[in-house]
């Protein structure tokens, strides 16, 4: 019970010293430069309060209960004993298919932490009001998602393989010029806006982890080298994603369009 | 007040249903995969519970405080006309928020790491030191400076695509001189600077001042500030790697 305590305490304090700055330069400008009051500022002030609640809790609750089973979890996954299974070969015999369940995991914990991601949930909050409903919350909560778990089984089959990272992100760089020539200009945007959000207080750790455990464990990689890379894996898909939604609502949109006028 | 406690209810519904994912998943690679009981189960349900109610409360203060401080921010700024105050905030914004980024201290503290072991500093902790610092700072200066262009773009109407794709051409074109070491922590970093108090801010900033600007769409142009702010670092991580 009192570590519980300390660590309700250490948490708090550092999400204080997280705001400190941020509130400095806003309430800095707004006394300075602006010099108005803020309009309802006592609602602003418990909305700020409640912020930092908030994400005292969460993240003292994700370090308490997901992280270290996450992470835990990620090790036994990528450990050679357990990929080998029952077929007791030796290591260096393993092939990149072997490592199936690790791109599972890599899928479904891209998935399921982007859909808790924060971050994410705001922008989407946001796009759905600036938009007047054309964007639906949950649909680019889901785009996203999809992005980010093809982005990191992607990027986990990428250290098994030891294929060099630039050679997946320029390509990815390459399909996200083409699709921004065709895709609704609405869209775009908001789409290079998702590569940045995805990737923050849930998906981090856990998918670092992921990285560093499978690049321990693959005979011939190097953590420091490949260790590193699966976010900007999780970053650029929802680029992708977030384009093709547009796209294809688009297009069903053309359709529906063109069957009703015949 | 039974209003108020009903939709705090409604809204920990919500919290638990963007959470079940994550729960669902890891049962059932403990479960069915790897077939261990779950360690610790209290632990873990307290922590449940917290990361329920932290959701919960910071989603009423992101609508409550963050999003209406942004937006009404960003309108007295462009209200008040003044273009220098207008850049000042944004490069405060993306500055001041990244500098004190945990997962950026963790990240630069990897990269000196890495690269005392690549050889390119010496093997001491306090010339790894030197090299994180420099390498923060490099990364805040780095979104300031993206905030700025982005808010320039909202201001003169640029479209974004040109800007982002000749971003892209300068990561690609740079990954090639860059050591080898470093390429990694670049990309990553582009993603790590984006916190969950920033983004909301910055997204506020960004729709607020396209929507009080006239002939702008907030739509079109009050989005794309993130999109900077997670290029630039790195074309900056990757360039702090060669000049050092």
């Amino acid at each position: 019970m009192l570590d519980l305590l300390t660590d309700i305490v250490d948490t708090t304090l550092a999400t204080v010293k997280e705001v400190i700055p941020i509130a400095a330069i806003l309430f800095g400008f707004q006394f300075l430069v602006i010099r108005k009051p803020i309009p309802n500022i006592k609602r602003v002030l418990f909305g700020f309060l409640y912020v930092l609640i908030g994400l005292s809790l969460f993240l003292l609750g994700l370090e308490r209960a997901l992280f270290p089973l996450g992470k835990l979890m990620a090790q036994q996954l990528t450990d050679p004993a357990f990929i080998a299974g029952s077929k007791s070969l030796a290591t260096d015999s393993l092939q990149w298919f072997d490592y199936y369940w690790v791109y599972l995991f890599a899928f479904a914990i891209g998935f399921s932490t982007t859909i808790a991601e924060p971050s994410l949930i705001a922008v989407a909050i946001k796009a759905n009001e600036v938009s007047g409903g054309a964007i639906g919350i949950w649909g680019l909560r889901i785009t996203v998602a999809i992005g980010v778990a093809v982005g990191i089984s992607l990027g986990t089959y990428r250290i098994v393989t030891g294929i060099p990272i630039h050679y997946f992100i320029i390509s990815g760089y390459v399909i996200v010029v083409i699709q921004t020539f065709f895709a609704p200009k609405l869209i775009v945007p908001l789409a290079y806006d998702s590569g940045g959000v995805t990737t923050s207080t849930v998906t981090v750790p856990l998918v670092a982890a992921l990285g560093l455990g499978l690049a321990e464990t693959v005979p011939g990689r190097s953590t420091l080298i490949d260790g590193f890379g699966l976010i900007a894996f999780a970053s650029l898909f929802p680029i992708i994603s977030v384009m093709a939604y547009g796209q294809i609502s688009a297009w069903l949109d053309k359709r529906r369009k063109r069957t009703t006028y015949r | 007040m039974q209003s108020g406690l009903l939709s705090i209810l409604k809204s920990m519904l919500g919290s638990l249903r963007d959470l079940a994912p994550i729960i669902l998943v890891i049962s059932f690679f403990q479960f069915v995969v790897l077939q261990q009981p779950i360690p610790n189960l209290a632990d873990m349900v307290i922590g449940v519970i917290f990361v329920l109610l932290g959701l919960t409360f910071f989603i009423f203060g992101l609508e409550m405080g963050l999003f209406p401080i942004g937006e009404s921010m960003a309108h007295a700024l462009a209200k008040k006309g003044s273009v220098f105050w207008l850049i000042a905030f944004a490069f405060a914004l993306g500055f001041g928020t990244t500098i004190a980024e945990p997962a950026l201290i963790a990240v630069a503290a990897e990269a000196a790491t890495v690269a005392a072991e690549g050889g390119m500093i010496e093997l001491t902790d306090a010339s790894k030191d030197s090299y994180a610092t420099g390498l923060r700072y490099t990364v805040a200066f780095s979104v300031g400076l993206a905030i700025v262009l982005g808010v320039m773009r909202i201001i003169a109407g640029w479209s974004i695509q040109w800007m982002i794709i000749g971003g892209y051409m300068l990561v690609v074109i740079m990954t090639a001189f860059a050591p080898k070491e470093i390429i990694g922590i670049a990309y990553d970093s582009g993603g790590v600077t984006t916190s969950t108090i920033t983004v909301p801010l910055v997204t506020a900033l960004g729709v607020g001042l396209a929507s009080s600007i006239k002939g702008r769409n907030p739509m079109t142009d009050g989005f794309g500030l993130i999109a900077f702010a997670s290029l630039s670092p790195m074309i900056f991580v990757m360039a702090y790697g060669m000049i050092i």
